[in-house]
């Protein structure tokens, strides 16, 4: 793996929430250049909470964040937007524009931010929806196909500029296995092709154990990380029955 | 319960009066954010046109102009028809046939024209607007825009904006058309003026200005309409029923702007001697 150990993103004291209730509390942690990096946790303790502030939609309520070593919690309107451009971002519902087809989502960030012509625009795009097993639905508007595929749709926008740094929110939440595993495989592969450092949500244990190199698990009771680590080492040898037991669960599945 | 309380009356009736002073500084706050990121964006798009989304453009004209000009020709021509009704009743108690001529151009040009188009308007493309920026914000669309480092602004509100302020004009011009129209066929049939009498003392009396001042009112109208659709759409909440607030708000804010702009402008207008 990547021993250069030089950090992508760091977080520092984060504190972030909504109106209402914080929702974290001094959060610190790094993610290093090529590394697939899991955020774990329980359902509704703030895990796409916590990845909407790393990507710099909300404003946290104390902290810093630094991507590309460049804070987004201090940046102006347009550094911000420069910022954001250089990394991917999928949504867990896929987010993706109801007015355009598929081709026309994964084309937009090309046709705006490359001097690439037409055809090759076209071709990446067409390229890129094949790499999530797409192919034949191009153009194909977003209502007319299921979630899952809008969702995989979603990913292959977000790669359409081949960023160096990549935001999923539960890829994999609501396919099927085998298309799962696939997306698992997808995601390896991205790394060891274009070095992709790849910041994850999700819950599928398959998964966080096929392709995750280090986890954060999120408490929401003590709105802190109650376990960081190598998923397979915390498996065993965590000193929280909960984090163990949260990952053990694999094992009745896989049984 | 506490509506018997005197004391509780009055509270209730400060805190609401709060409650509702929050909510106006609040779309005022918001109103201001927008109008500046529309100028700010508008500047950009004005020297790099090719950054302004042409085919959305295209698509909201088609919406919100060629879509609604059969029912546009239809109510202005109704109105012209109606107001040379009700006029030519007056008119005839002291012979003045003629002037219904008058009162109907006046009264289109000036007026009706554009604030009927106004409220066609409103009800088809500034609900619209509302509606599909916020079912954006539900589907994380907006968010997906941000996260891309696109601006909001220019790729959602710039292209209605700019095709409402190209369409509302056009559309007043063929509401007028027709409004005269309906006037005329009162004219002719109801009054038994000759019909080139009717139409003589029509171009007589308005001139070109007439329409202008009109025109001027329906651009600021249409401007009124696309920005607070989609104030409304931005400010909705994330959910279905958060679309259909923001969707039936965007209506009667408009309308209620539509009508404050058109009293300061006639004022303005009458204060300017036109
Ligand atoms: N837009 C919002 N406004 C206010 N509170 C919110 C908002 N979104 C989420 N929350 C709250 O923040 C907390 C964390 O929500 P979040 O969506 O981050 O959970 P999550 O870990 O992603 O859950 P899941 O695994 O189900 O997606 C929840 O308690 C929720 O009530
Ligand atoms: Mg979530």
């Amino acid at each position: 793996m990547n021993n250069k150990r030089k950090p992508i993103v760091e977080v520092r004291n984060l504190t972030i929430g909504y109106d209402r209730q914080t929702v974290m509390e001094e959060l610190n942690f790094s993610v290093f250049t090529g590394e697939i990096f899991v955020i774990l946790g329980c359902s509704g303790c703030g895990k796409s909470t916590l990845l909407k502030h790393l990507i710099g939609l909300y404003e946290p309520f104390r902290g810093e964040i630094k991507i590309f070593g460049e804070s987004i919690v201090r940046a102006d309107e347009d550094e911000k937007r420069e910022l954001m451009r250089q990394f991917g971002v999928t949504y867990q519902g896929g987010a993706l524009f109801g007015s355009l087809t598929l081709a026309e989502n994964v084309s937009l960030p090309l046709e705006e931010y490359t001097t690439l012509s037409r055809e090759k625009i076209k071709e990446r795009a067409y390229e890129k929806l094949a790499l999530v097993d797409l192919q034949g639905f191009e153009e194909y508007m977003p209502a007319e196909i299921s979630g899952g595929m809008k969702k995989r749709a979603g990913l292959a926008r977000a790669m359409a500029l081949d960023p160096k740094l990549l935001f999923f929110d539960e890829p994999s939440a609501g396919l099927d296995p085998i298309t799962s595993a696939e997306l698992d495989r997808l995601i390896l592969r991205l790394r060891k092709e274009l070095g992709t450092t790849i910041i994850i949500v999700t819950h599928e244990l398959d998964s966080i154990f096929t392709v995750a190199d280090r986890v954060i698990m999120l408490d929401k009771r003590t709105k802190s990380i109650i376990a960081e680590g190598e998923p397979h080492d915390l498996k065993k040898n965590s000193d929280n029955d909960w984090v163990r037991e949260f990952l053990n669960r694999s094992n009745l599945k896989q049984v | 319960m506490s509506i018997f309380n005197g004391e509780n009356v009055f509270t209730d009736f400060v805190e609401k009066i709060g409650k509702a002073t929050q909510v106006i500084l609040k779309d005022l706050r918001d109103l201001t954010l927008l109008v500046g990121d529309i100028t700010k964006t508008s500047w950009y798009v004005i020297k790099h046109p090719s950054k302004l989304r042409w085919r959305d453009v295209g698509y909201y004209m088609d919406l919100c102009g060629s879509q609604a000009l059969p029912i546009v020709i239809m109510i202005c021509f109704l109105m012209g028809l109606i107001l040379a009704f009700q006029a030519a009743v007056q008119a005839r108690k002291f012979g003045g046939e003629i002037f219904v001529a008058d009162a109907v151009g006046f009264s289109i040009l000036k007026e009706l024209g554009p604030l009927m188009v106004a409220m066609i308007a409103t009800g088809r493309a500034g609900s619209a607007f509302a509606a599909e920026i916020g079912t954006m914000k539900v589907n994380e669309e907006i968010s997906a825009l941000e996260t891309m480092g696109f601006s909001p602004c220019r790729f959602l509100v710039i292209p209605k904006v700019v095709s409402m302020l190209i369409a509302m004009p056009v559309l007043t011009v063929f509401g007028d058309v027709s409004g005269l129209f309906g006037g005329f066929v009162v004219g002719v049939t109801m009054l038994d003026l000759p019909g080139m009498a009717y139409y003589t003392r029509t171009i007589a009396v308005l001139y070109p200005s007439t329409m202008a001042l009109g025109l001027i009112k329906s651009v600021v109208f249409g401007l009124l309409i696309a920005i607070v659709g989609c104030l409304r759409g931005f400010q909705s909440e994330s959910d279905a029923q958060g679309v259909g607030r923001s969707t039936t708000s965007s209506v009667v804010t408009s309308i209620f702007l539509i009508v404050i702009a058109d009293s300061v402008l006639t004022m303005l207008y009458t204060f300017l001697g036109y």
